[in-house]
C-alpha cells in the first residue's frame, strides 16, 4: 500500500492510500459521527448521510464512509456547513422515524439517538407523512418494526454475509421502502432461521429478539417453582452489559445476580451440555458400528437445525436426534429433579438464559414437549438477563462470587463449558468418544485442529486407537452449506460434522452484548475483528480451570443414569432426550 | 400500520410446463455476470406478471435471494406481481402530457373502466398504468396501448378506443 499525505481540520497527516475518508479519519484519530456504515465495509452503502464531511476536489459534501482519500485531500469534519449537513441529515431521519424512544427496548444502545446527540439534531425540524408501518411480532425469535428502520441495509448485509440467505431486502420503492422479507412477510412465514444475527447490528429497534421477561415476572406472579439454567456463552458475554472489557468471564457474579433475582434454582446447562455428550456420543458410536446414517451432525444449535428443515430436508436424517443441552436439562428438571423433589411439573417454570433468539423458537416445538409439557417454558437472551439484573438495582460489580446449585444435578465438566464456540461440542465428543473406544482417557484433552472461533470449515482426521475418525466443523450457514452439499452429492469423506449456526458459534449468537464500538469507548479500534476469539478465551480458560473436563466422567451424570434413565440412548432416555424434525417451506402459504 | 398474515396469499403450485419454461428461461442468460434483470424482463413478456412462486424458483437457478429478487420486480413499474390484463394502457402523465391535460384523459380511462391506476379490470381485458414521460412529448398527451401509440388524446376519444378494443374481442369470442 502506498502512502498519500492529506490534511485534516489543517493538520498534515501521512495515510494510506485505497482508504475511504472515515478510515483515513479514524487512523488519524478522528471519529467522524456516522450511522449506516458498519465494521469496515461489511455494509457502507452511503444511504443515511449522517457522515458528511468537506473534502477538497469533491463537488458539495461527501459521504466519508464511501468517498475515497486521494493525495492532498483536505477534509473539514467540524465546519459549519459540515456540522450542520451532518445535524440535517439526522433530522430528516427523525422525520420517518417513530420516536418513542422511552418505549424502545433499545433505549440506551441506539445509534441513531447517538448520532442525534452528536449531531445536536432539533425537535421537529422536519414534519410530514410517514412511511406506512409494519410491525411483525409473530415469530418467537424475532421482532421487526419498520417504523424505526433507517433503511441503512446493515442486517441484509450481515445475513448474507453470515449466511448467505438474504432472507431480509430492501422492498418498493422511494418513501415506500422498507426492509423486509419476500412480500412484507413475517420471519415467521418466510425461511428466516431466527438467529439474531441482523439484530446484532441493527443500529436502531427496527430488529430486536423477542423479550420475554413479562413472562418470567407472571410465572414468578402465580406461584411457580422458577428455575433458571444459563449457557455456556452468557457467561463470556454478559460482563459487557455491565462495562466490563469483552472476553471477562462473569460466572461467579451472573449466578449471584440471578439468585438475587428470585430463581428457585440457577443451574449451568453444561450439566445439560454433558448429557448431550453422553447420548449424542453414544448415538455417534451406534451410528459407527451399526452402519447408521453418516456423518452424523450435531444438532445443538436450534438456528441450524431451522436452516436445515427449510433447505435440506433430505438430510434429516443425519441429525443427531438429541435435543439441545438446555432442552435436555429442562427435561431433565421437570422429570426426575421433579420427581426427587415431590413437585409437579406442571408448576415448575423453567426459564433458560441463551446466547440466542433461535432458543425462543426452538423451545415451542411440539417436538421439544413431553406428554403435552415443554421442556423449556421461557427463553431469555443475554441482553435480556443484564436488563432484569439492571431494573432490580443491583450492582453487578460489587456482587460476591457464588457457585451453581449442584443438589441432585447442575455439576458439570469442562467439555460442557466449550459447548459455547465453534468446535467445542465436536471437541466435548471426542473426549469421551476416545474413552468409549478405547477405555482409555486421551492423554492430551484438547484437540487443537477442531479449534477456532470463527465461521469457515475446519477439518481433522482423529486417529482413535488405529480407527480414523474424519470430522469437520462449520459455523454460518455460507459455510455449513459447502459441506451439506457434499453429503448431498455422496461425496463428503467425514463421519462427524458440527454445525452451529452463529458464526463462531454461540459465543457470537444474536442474543449477545451488542459490540458496538459507538458505546466502547475503552475498547480497541478493532474490536469488531477480535470480539470473538476474547469471547471463545473466556470459555476455553474456564475448561482449562476445571478438573473434570469429560462428559463421562461427571458424577452426578453417572448418577443419573445409575438411577433414573438407565443408559445413554435407552427408551427413557429416547423419550426425554431425543426429539425428531421436519421438512418444512420457507415461504409457506399464509392463511 | 400494514397487518401481516391478513391478505390470503395464493400460493398456487406451478404447473410442469411453466415450471420448464421458467427453467428455460434462467438458462438462457447462465452465462451473463447479472442475469436477473434480463431473467425477469422475459418472464414478465411471457407470463404479464411473476409471483413469488416463480421467484422462489429463480432464486433456485440464479443463487439470487427471493427478497433481492422481491425488492427488483416492486422497485421497477415494469415489473408486475399480478396478472395484467390482456390490454395494457399506458397513460404518460410526463410534464409535456400533463400540462396538455393527460390527467383528464387517464381520468376518463378510470371512471369507466372502474379501475384505478395500476389495477386490472375485472374481465382482465384492460390493465391502466400511470406513466412518466414515454418521451413522446411532441404528441402530448400520449397513451400508449400494447405497443400502439395514441397521439394527442382528447378526453371524447376514452370511451371510442375502450370500445374498439371490447368489440374487437365480442368480435374474436
Amino acid at each position: 500500500m502506498s502512502k498519500i499525505h492529506i490534511k485534516i481540520e489543517g493538520v498534515p497527516y501521512e495515510v494510506e492510500s485505497g482508504l475511504t475518508i472515515l478510515e483515513a479519519a479514524k487512523a488519524c484519530g478522528y471519529e467522524i459521527p456516522s450511522l449506516c456504515a458498519f465494521n469496515h465495509g461489511e455494509c457502507n452503502p452511503g444511504s443515511c448521510r449522517v457522515c458528511l464531511v468537506e473534502a477538497t476536489g469533491a463537488r458539495g459534501l461527501v459521504a466519508s464512509c464511501v468517498y475515497p482519500v486521494s493525495d492532498g485531500m483536505e477534509i473539514r469534519i467540524s465546519s459549519p456547513k459540515a456540522t450542520e449537513a451532518r445535524r440535517r441529515s439526522v433530522e430528516l431521519l427523525l422525520s420517518n422515524h417513530n420516536i418513542n424512544c422511552q418505549q424502545c427496548d433499545k433505549n440506551g444502545k441506539c445509534e441513531l439517538l447517538h448520532v442525534a446527540y452528536l449531531t445536536g439534531a432539533r425537535e421537529g425540524a422536519f414534519q410530514g407523512v410517514k412511511t406506512p408501518v409494519t410491525l411483525d411480532v409473530l415469530a418467537p425469535g424475532l421482532v421487526r418494526d419498520t417504523s424505526k428502520c433507517i433503511l441503512c441495509g446493515r442486517c441484509i448485509a450481515r445475513c448474507q454475509n453470515a449466511h448467505g440467505l438474504s432472507i431480509l431486502g430492501f422492498e418498493n420503492r422511494g418513501f415506500n421502502t422498507i426492509v423486509s422479507p419476500a412480500e412484507n412477510r413475517s420471519f415467521a412465514d418466510s425461511p428466516c432461521i431466527q438467529c439474531g444475527q441482523c439484530v446484532n447490528v441493527c443500529p436502531t429497534g427496527a430488529l430486536m429478539e423477542h423479550s420475554e421477561i413479562d413472562k418470567i415476572d407472571a410465572a414468578f406472579k402465580a406461584g411457580k417453582h422458577v428455575i433458571a439454567q444459563a449457557a455456556p456463552a452468557v457467561r463470556a458475554s454478559l460482563g459487557e452489559e455491565f462495562g466490563y472489557p469483552i472476553g471477562t468471564p462473569v460466572t461467579g457474579k451472573m449466578i449471584a445476580a440471578m439468585r438475587r433475582l428470585g430463581f428457585e434454582r440457577v443451574y449451568d446447562v453444561n450439566f445439560g451440555a454433558d448429557l448431550t455428550i453422553m447420548e449424542e456420543g453414544t448415538e455417534l458410536l451406534g451410528r459407527l458400528t451399526n452402519g447408521g446414517v453418516l456423518p452424523m451432525i450435531t444438532s445443538c444449535s436450534p438456528g441450524w437445525v431451522n436452516y436445515a428443515e427449510y433447505n435440506y430436508g433430505d438430510l434429516l436424517p443425519h441429525l443427531s436426534s438429541c435435543k439441545s443441552p438446555h432442552q435436555m436439562q429442562g427435561a431433565v428438571i421437570k422429570s426426575y429433579w421433579a420427581e426427587q423433589k415431590g413437585i409437579a411439573p406442571e408448576d415448575i417454570f423453567v426459564v433458560s438464559v441463551m446466547p440466542c433468539t433461535a432458543k425462543k423458537f426452538e423451545k415451542q416445538r411440539e417436538q421439544e414437549k413431553v406428554n403435552g409439557i415443554p421442556d423449556v417454558d421461557c427463553v431469555i437472551t443475554t441482553r435480556e438477563l443484564g436488563r432484569m439484573i439492571k431494573r432490580s438495582g443491583i450492582i453487578f460489580d460489587r456482587l460476591p462470587d457464588e457457585d451453581w446449585d449442584q443438589d441432585i444435578m447442575g455439576d458439570y465438566t469442562g467439555a460442557g463449558v466449550i459447548f459455547g464456540v465453534t468446535g467445542g461440542v465436536m471437541e466435548a465428543a471426542l473426549r469421551t468418544v476416545y474413552y468409549k473406544l478405547t477405555g482409555k482417557e486421551h492423554d492430551k484433552i484438547v484437540f487443537e485442529a477442531v479449534r477456532g472461533h470463527d465461521a469457515g470449515i475446519r477439518e481433522a482426521a482423529i486417529d482413535i486407537d488405529g480407527t480414523v475418525v474424519n470430522v469437520a466443523i462449520a459455523s454460518g450457514m455460507k459455510s455449513a452449506k459447502v459441506l451439506l452439499d457434499e453429503i448431498r452429492e455422496g461425496k463428503s469423506k467425514y463421519q462427524f460434522i458440527e454445525i452451529m449456526g452463529c458464526p463462531g458459534g454461540c459465543i457470537n449468537g444474536g442474543g449477545q452484548s451488542y459490540v458496538r464500538p459507538a458505546f466502547l469507548p475503552n475498547e480497541s479500534d478493532d474490536i469488531l475483528d477480535t470480539y470473538k476469539e476474547k469471547r471463545a478465551k473466556a470459555l476455553y480458560s474456564e475448561d482449562e480451570r476445571m478438573t473434570v473436563r469429560q462428559s463421562h466422567n461427571n458424577p452426578q451424570i453417572i448418577e443419573l443414569y445409575d438411577k433414573y434413565l438407565g443408559e445413554p440412548n435407552s427408551h427413557k432416555a429416547h423419550e426425554l432426550l431425543h426429539t425428531s424434525y421436519a421438512a418444512r417451506e420457507g415461504f409457506n402459504e399464509v392463511k | 400500520m400494514i397487518k401481516l398474515r391478513e391478505k390470503g396469499n395464493q400460493m398456487a403450485k406451478l404447473n410442469e410446463t411453466a415450471v420448464q419454461t421458467i427453467l428455460e428461461i434462467c438458462g438462457r442468460y447462465k452465462d451473463e455476470k447479472t442475469p436477473l434483470m434480463m431473467i425477469l424482463s422475459d418472464i414478465q413478456n411471457e407470463y404479464g406478471y411473476i409471483p413469488l412462486e416463480v421467484q422462489e424458483i429463480v432464486s433456485q437457478q440464479t443463487g439470487i435471494s427471493v427478497a433481492e429478487i422481491y425488492g427488483v420486480v416492486t422497485f421497477y413499474s415494469f415489473f408486475s406481481l399480478k396478472p395484467k390484463g390482456k390490454y395494457v394502457i399506458g397513460c404518460c402523465l410526463g410534464t409535456a402530457c400533463y400540462v396538455k391535460g393527460a390527467q383528464q384523459i387517464i381520468d376518463k380511462f378510470s371512471e369507466i373502466l372502474k379501475i384505478k391506476a395500476g389495477e386490472t379490470s375485472d374481465d382482465g381485458l384492460f390493465t391502466l398504468d400511470a406513466l412518466r414521460c414515454i418521451g413522446a412529448c411532441g404528441i402530448a398527451p400520449a397513451v400508449s396501448i400494447n405497443g400502439t401509440v395514441y397521439p394527442k388524446m382528447t378526453v371524447d376519444q376514452v370511451p371510442k378506443i375502450i370500445d374498439e378494443y371490447r368489440n374487437k374481442e365480442g368480435a374474436t369470442a
